[in-house]
């Protein structure tokens, strides 16, 4: 019997479980584990503090997810001792394996930035990027009376990198429909150079903002926060005061992960970027959030790695070479508010361009544009969450990145 | 990539005058680089930083980012503002001959 461990069931350690079970025989066993018995659609919690979504809707049992034929075993882990091919959990088992996937993912760590961990965290400073957090800012908006509304990026980098820019957005038509947008100033405070990080991107986000009447303030690099004075200091002294704070606290792996020496300076583990292998252990992979991938940690780059990873991983572990390499293939929607949305796709070497996805020419989503489809797109993605992705079903979309249909800088 | 002449050599660089090329760099050619971006004399501090950004990119490839100076390089974000004000991640490496930080993603 040869043993697969899969570390972490969320979005990448259950799509690897749905997708290697049907392809290994019974002289394989797969175990997955997880400390949380819930599954949650991360990018829902975007939607909860507007009141779009009610918070059951992001949430459903892991179980549900878990096929057939794999062992769940709910429980902490603690250690992992890869020299030994074995793992320990908090409650004291160890679990030994032939091959070991690590999809532990990003957490958010409020407690790593001075100040900002106060009594006033879900008071006047709120984040979304948990499940907690983001209902607690549903309450927080509907009874605020409007004020200075700071949001601001800690470091990056984070988890759907989009996410604040579209949380901004939301809260201009949120505060308009309202009938309250005069009553509120937004600001937006990251340590990018401007609103996003590719150039081209960066310009029609930038836009968007400035029509929206965001103002931004770049390259501030948070040192503390001031939670009596209600302020946000950086490194360089320069002060920025909010009424309500909306943070996206620093993300990190888990912290499991750095105590076994295998991540780098943010608890991430170090992989080769075309096949996830880790760079140490040669049984060892990093799916998902939990890699050092130079691209963006988001559901929609786990979906497309676990293509290439599957047919990879079933090879290799027969001791045949690998033959494909990730290209990197990231594609985000990005809300707008009032009901329109932008796309973005994007890999390693190629920066968002303007264009249409998936057929060229025709979308029927389009690239960094504001439409209404592309809103639609990224409500439908729910459904898509649960029902296909997750569970590991084909989906009619190329994993690799392609050039066809954009438009490059100079045209744009 | 462009060409350009620095303290009188054919230095190779982007298109926002950042070393492309690990080994045309030396000391008296950071010195160089620092005055053009406003930054006088190099003092042990500024060179520690230069330092430990060179060795590191020689282990990884990848220019490091603040957080990694800090924690690894065991340098205080804040001194890294002082030495390399308002943009230091850039700054840092483009006295230290590195390619341009990516940023993030
Ligand atoms: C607000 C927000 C909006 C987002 N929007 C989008 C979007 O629009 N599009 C998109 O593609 N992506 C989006 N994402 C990102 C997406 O949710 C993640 O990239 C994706 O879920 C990553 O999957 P993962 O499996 O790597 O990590 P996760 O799904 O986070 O799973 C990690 C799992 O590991 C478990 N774990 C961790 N440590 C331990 C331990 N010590 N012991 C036991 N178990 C442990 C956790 O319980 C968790 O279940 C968004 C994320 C957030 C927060």
């Amino acid at each position: 019997m040869k043993r697969i461990l899969i570390l972490g069931a969320g979005t990448a350690g259950t799509m690897a479980a749905n997708k290697l079970r049907p392809r290994l025989d019974d002289s394989w066993e797969i175990t997955i584990v997880d400390q949380n018995t819930d599954h949650y659609y991360q990018p829902g919690f975007l939607f909860i503090p507007f009141g779009t979504y009610t918070p059951d809707e992001v949430v459903k049992p892991k179980i549900d997810f878990i096929p057939q034929g794999v062992n769940m075993i709910l429980a902490e882990i603690d250690l992992i001792e890869a020299e030994e091919n074995r793992v320990k959990l908090v409650d004291g088992t160890t679990l030994t394996y032939d091959f070991l996937i690590i999809a532990s993912g990003a957490q958010v760590r409020p407690d790593e930035t001075p100040g900002l961990k106060s009594d006033e965290y879900g008071r006047t400073v709120h984040d979304f990027y948990t499940f907690e957090g983001a209902k607690n800012l549903a309450k927080a908006l509907r009874t605020w009376e409007g004020g200075r509304l700071v949001v601001n990026i800690i470091e990056m980098p984070i988890k759907c990198p989009v996410a604040p820019l579209e949380f901004s957005f939301l809260a201009d038509s949120h505060f308009i429909e309202r009938d309250m947008r005069d009553d509120v100033e937004i600001v937006y405070v990251t340590p990018l150079d401007g609103a996003f990080t590719k150039p081209v991107a960066s310009r029609h986000l930038g836009n968007l903002l400035e029509e929206k009447n965001i103002s931004l303030e770049a390259d501030f690099y948070l040192e503390r926060v001031d939670t009596d004075e209600k302020k946000l200091i950086s490194y360089d002294e320069r002060e920025v005061e909010y009424d309500m704070l909306v943070t996206i606290p620093l993300n990190m792996g888990a912290e499991f992960i750095q105590r076994s020496g295998l991540g780098n300076e943010m608890n991430y583990v170090p992989v080769d970027n075309g096949n996830f292998l880790s760079k140490d252990f040669d049984n060892v992979f990093a799916l998902g959030d939990a890699a050092d991938l130079p691209t963006s940690k988001a559901g929609s780059v786990a979906h497309f790695a676990m293509e290439v990873f599957t047919e990879n991983f079933l090879r290799y572990i027969e001791g045949l070479p690998m033959l494909e390499e990730f290209d990197g293939h990231a594609n985000c929607f990005i809300e707008s508010g009032h009901g329109k949305g932008l796309l973005i796709d994007f890999n390693y070497d190629t920066q968002p361009l303007p264009g249409k996805y998936p057929l060229p020419g025709i979308g029927p989503f389009s690239l960094l544009k504001e439409t209404e489809i592309n809103h639609w797109g990224k409500m439908m993605f729910k459904w898509v969450y649960w029902n296909m992705l997750i569970k590991g079903k084909e989906m009619p979309l190329p994993h690799e990145m392609l050039m066809a249909g954009k438009i490059s800088d100079g045209e744009s | 990539m462009p060409v350009t002449t620095i303290a009188d050599r054919e230095i190779h660089v982007d298109e926002d005058g950042f070393l492309t090329e690990f080994d045309e760099w030396d000391e008296d050619l950071a010195a160089t680089l620092a005055t053009n971006i406003g930054i006088g004399e190099l003092t042990d501090e500024h060179w520690a930083v230069i330092t430990f950004l060179r060795s590191d990119y020689t282990e990884q490839g990848e220019t490091p980012t603040l957080r990694r100076v800090a924690t690894i390089g065991g340098i205080p974000t804040k001194s890294m503002f002082q030495l390399f004000p308002k943009k230091p991640a850039r700054k840092m490496s483009y006295v230290a001959g590195l390619q341009k930080p990516k940023g993030c993603i």
